[in-house]
């Protein structure tokens, strides 16, 4: 069934490596929370099966579960923390990794919406991203990237964060200033200040209206020419204060650490520098706490684009954010050291069923958090649970096309969150009806010999025990318990064909519509 | 009949949807059985007549100018013109003709204030009463209504959201259970409501279903289905709509011409006519959104326009609930989260402006043709006549549901009241 040659294989030595330059950070992150939960009275839950942790990463860094195929290659590989790190690895090699982070982060960077049509293409930016990411570019580089971009939409695709906030029905033509500016502080800094915008801070006094003018006033000089975005040299910003009569000339300034500052040179430029510099906290500490949420699926400081400048910081954030400024601001280390830390290796569940975990032990990290998964990842777990084969690069272009057209329409469905993806989700009735009666679970687990898991494993398994633990790894990526094996083994028994794909594709179904597969856990 | 055993999927025989469709009858009012219509019918209570809440809500910020509180012969004006009324000396905007037919059920209040001017935080001061708090969701007005008052034991949800906006009506600190449940232009079925495979099939998926959950709350809190995930709950109840003929009432596109064609042929006013049956079916509140209010650049064009859209939809709900008996017990509440600044822009719009707006309200006890409240006719930022805090609306709502605004519940530690405003007699019958 795999194929050795798709299975990747990471030299020992970059293993080694990769252990010793995450270890330091890793115990002390370790140790803040210790202590925090012992200040808090809380009990650790016990560690976490290794298959919990690998559906968590894929979950996290691809939008789908494991496939058998992978799990296989990873139940091959010796037991240790090193098999967690060599999973990271695989999934890196794993294109849709990039992709993925591509789409979680344009989010963040430009929101979900296709925007001004002439002067935008979301697609070319998402596409741009996944190319940093597949080149793990320092994040850092990125971003001011991001922020200085020139030029055209569609050869400069990082211009897009630029074209974006173009809005053709106002008056004002060319880039907003405004909403660039609130992008910035609340997607690279985790400062919300863009409620300054109209009046001053009601919620203390930290924030006067000026903070946020004269952060725009960096982006005031954009402008769209022929030749794409350009900066108009000497613009100058004017705005009206509330409660003033006449607009005022904005001058040029930052809301905190002036002196990371530079003195000279292009206005987008400086202010890349300044929001990306390896002193300013806020970017360090930001970039953190998105890469934790998508890792957890609950960001470490809640919310996510609100990071109080001056703590308290939970267990962890700081030393997390030094760490990442002195490995130069690499995300790929960055997961590899949150994904081995306690927090994210622990059981969501207590070790005894007396005693079951509490809020509060979730809430302090002393469990892994319960989180209801995005749609596209119940999308993606149902078309990779519903297939034997890994579904990347590799799989055929049919499948892949397939793929991309039903998450869209699933995702569509069932309600896309936009860029509130942190944000607490109840479930709704019309999505259990999506789960039960709709068209993507239906055709992914009905007799199908060819294309479904659920008709092969029936077909392969001569023995109903082997077919449920196949189904149950390919669904939930864990085996059953031995009272779930004897339910469903005695509904495959002695049964002839029509009767046992009917039998699978019910296992399937189930498996699909439990509370366990809708959620990170 | 067959028995729901048989391989031909003979269960399908036994719901009521078949049942039904197989006695050829249609319409869906009687479908709620005699018993419950008559409890419901017979719910009047010491205080208030209401049993159930419609909100036309205007989500971006409709001009308090161009529609219910015009002042024609201002410089605030822009030009915009008022018409008369079926009240007389009150006027409304010329964008709202066929409402100005109906305003004799109407009562008007032009003094809304509130303290919130961004979109996310007035939309909820105004759905729920209360200004965002980082400690405690609060929940918002049909959520209040379907916690307080009896469960009118219908099929499908007794809180409902059409074409749901940005910020969708949420069951705050009663539960993710009464969050609204949402619709879109209801002339499409709701979809997936229907079985993929026999009752007999579906039973035995339910079984191992049973067993997968159980494997999955070991260790884990017994409150997490209730509290949080509310995974079993809600599927429970799909199941209960999936065999119900009472989610017809979802549905507009099998009503004649002649019933739909006045609310206007637009996905609002089709909500509005849905708003219409699901009230009729039993369901205590529904909320229908029309967004496209935010004229920060050419405020006439876009009021005028989105004016249109709500003027037959609104007229035409008024009209019908009174034509059916249903406007006695039914609150109709149309507002919007903010008003919109008097004085113009640089760019022929108006900005946001909670200091002196107006939400209508009808029915249900609210008294007919008549006006509270009175704003500066030449827009300067004072205090309106009479003003209404929002929460004296939430209060007012209540009272005439028969609910107590005083009535207190804990949310996390702390003690909460439904609404700390005030019941404004002045403005009920």
């Amino acid at each position: 069934m795999l194929s050795p040659s798709k299975t990747p294989a990471p030299a020992a030595v970059e293993g080694d490596r990769t252990e010793a330059s995450i270890r330091a950070t890793v115990d002390r992150v370790n140790a803040e929370f210790a202590a925090a939960w012992a200040e808090a009275g809380v009990e650790p839950a016990p560690p976490a099966d290794d298959l919990a942790v690998i559906r968590r990463l894929s979950l996290g860094l691809t939008g789908s579960v494991p496939s058998l195929e992978e799990i296989r290659a990873f139940e091959a590989r010796p037991e240790g923390p090193r098999r967690i790190q060599w999973w990271l690895s695989h999934l890196f090699e794993d294109s849709r990794s990039a992709d993925y982070l591509a789409e979680r982060y344009a989010r963040a960077f430009v929101g979900v919406e296709n925007g001004p049509f002439l002067v935008y293409r979301r697609g070319r930016l998402v596409s741009w991203l996944s190319g940093q990411f597949r080149e793990n570019r320092p994040y850092d580089e990125l971003v001011r990237d991001l922020i200085a971009a020139e030029g055209l939409w569609t050869s400069n695709p990082e211009a897009n964060f630029i074209t974006a906030t173009i809005d053709q029905n106002e008056k004002k033509r060319g880039p907003d200033e405004i909403k660039l500016a609130a992008r910035t502080t609340r997607a690279f800094l985790g400062v919300r200040i863009d409620c300054m915008q109209c009046h001053d801070d009601k919620f203390g006094d930290r924030w006067k209206q000026e903070d946020f003018h004269q952060l725009a006033a960096f982006y005031a000089g954009a402008e769209m020419r022929i030749t794409g975005v350009q900066d108009r040299k000497n613009k100058v910003y004017e705005f009206r204060y509330l409660g003033e009569r006449d607009e005022q000339p904005v001058p040029q300034a930052v809301p905190f650490s002036p002196e990371l500052l530079p003195t000279s040179g292009a206005p987008r430029e400086r202010l890349a520098k300044w929001a990306t510099h390896p002193e300013n906290r806020a970017f360090s500490r930001a970039a953190v706490n998105r890469v934790w949420a998508i890792l957890f699926g609950r960001p470490l400081v809640e919310a996510i684009d609100d990071i109080p400048l001056e703590g308290p910081y939970p267990p962890g954030l700081e030393s997390l954010a030094d760490d990442f400024v002195a490995h130069d601001f690499d995300l790929r280390h960055l997961i590899r050291t949150i994904a081995a830390t306690r927090p994210y290796t622990l059981d969501s569940r207590s070790g005894d069923p007396a005693r079951p975990v509490t809020e509060a032990e979730e809430m302090h990290w002393a469990a892994f958090p319960l989180t209801r998964l995005r749609p596209e990842q119940i999308a993606g777990g149902v078309t990779q649970a519903a297939s034997l084969d890994t579904l990347d690069d590799e799989a055929s272009v049919l499948r892949r096309i397939q793929r991309f057209g039903d998450r869209n329409q699933f995702v569509k469905r069932w309600g896309d969150p936009g860029e509130e993806e942190f944000a607490e989700l109840t479930g709704t009735i019309p999505q259990r009806l999506l789960m039960m009666n709709g068209n993507l679970v239906k055709e992914r687990t009905s007799p199908n010999p060819v294309m479904n898991a659920s008709t092969r494993i029936g077909a392969l398994s001569g023995d109903p025990t082997r077919a449920v633990e196949a189904a149950y790894l390919c669904v939930l990526t864990r085996r059953p318990t031995p009272e779930e094996t004897e339910f469903f083994a005695g509904t495959l028994e002695k049964r002839n064909p029509n009767a046992r794909n009917r039998a699978m594709e019910d296992l399937f179904w189930t498996l699909m519509n439990a509370t366990e597969f809708s959620w990170n856990h | 009949m067959i028995s729901p055993e048989c391989p031909c999927g003979a269960a399908d025989h036994w719901s009521r949807r078949t049942l039904l469709k197989a006695a050829g009858l249609s319409g869906i009012a009687w479908l709620t059985p005699l018993a419950d219509r008559l409890a419901l019918a017979a719910e009047a209570r010491s205080v208030g007549q209401a049993r159930s809440v419609i909100l036309l809500w205007l989500a971006g910020g409709a001009s308090q100018l161009d529609t219910f509180d015009p002042h024609p012969d201002s410089p605030v004006a822009q030009g915009a013109k008022a018409i008369d009324t079926s009240v007389k000396g009150i006027r409304l905007s010329e964008n709202l003709p066929q409402t100005a037919e109906i305003l004799d059920e109407v009562t008007l209040v032009r003094s809304v204030v509130s303290q919130e001017g961004d979109h996310e935080r007035a939309t909820y001061a105004i759905k729920t009463g209360y200004r965002p708090s980082p400690t405690i969701v609060h929940p918002s007005i049909g959520a209040v209504v379907c916690h307080e008052l009896h469960d009118p034991g219908i099929d499908i949800p007794t809180h409902v959201s059409i074409l749901t906006g940005r910020w969708p009506a949420r069951g705050g600190h009663f539960g993710a259970k009464y969050d609204a449940f949402q619709i879109w232009d209801p002339v499409n079925d709701i979809p997936d409501v229907r079985a993929r495979v026999p009752e007999e099939r579906e039973a035995r998926r339910r079984a191992g279903l049973d067993a997968v959950e159980k494997a999955f709350a070991r260790g884990r809190d017994p409150k997490l289905e209730a509290d949080r995930t509310l995974h079993l709950t809600n599927m429970a109840e799909a199941r209960r709509m999936m065999t119900s003929e009472q989610i017809a009432a979802f549905n507009v596109a099998d009503l004649p011409e002649s019933d739909r064609a006045p609310y206007g042929d637009t996905p609002f006013g089709r909500g509005c006519l849905a708003a219409r049956q699901l009230i009729e079916a039993g369901v205590r509140c529904v909320e229908v959104t029309l967004t496209g209010w935010d004229s920060h650049a050419n405020n006439l064009e876009t009021q005028q326009r989105q004016c249109a859209v709500l003027d037959a939809a609104y007229a035409s709900l008024i009209r019908d609930l009174r034509r059916r008996g249903l406007l006695e017990s039914t609150v109709v509440i149309c507002g919007t989260e903010f008003g919109r600044t008097p004085k113009v822009n640089g760019i022929d719009g108006r900005d946001h402006w909670p200091h002196g707006f107006s939400i209508a309200l009808a029915g249900g006890g609210f008294r007919r043709g008549h006006v509270v409240g009175e704003t500066d006719p030449h827009g300067e930022k004072k205090e309106p006549a009479d003003k209404v805090p929002v929460e004296d609306i939430h209060a007012t709502v209540q009272h005439a549901l028969g609910i107590d605004p005083a009535t207190e519940y804990t949310a996390g530690q702390r003690p909460v009241i439904l609404s700390d405003g005030r019941v404004r007699e002045n403005l009920l019958l």
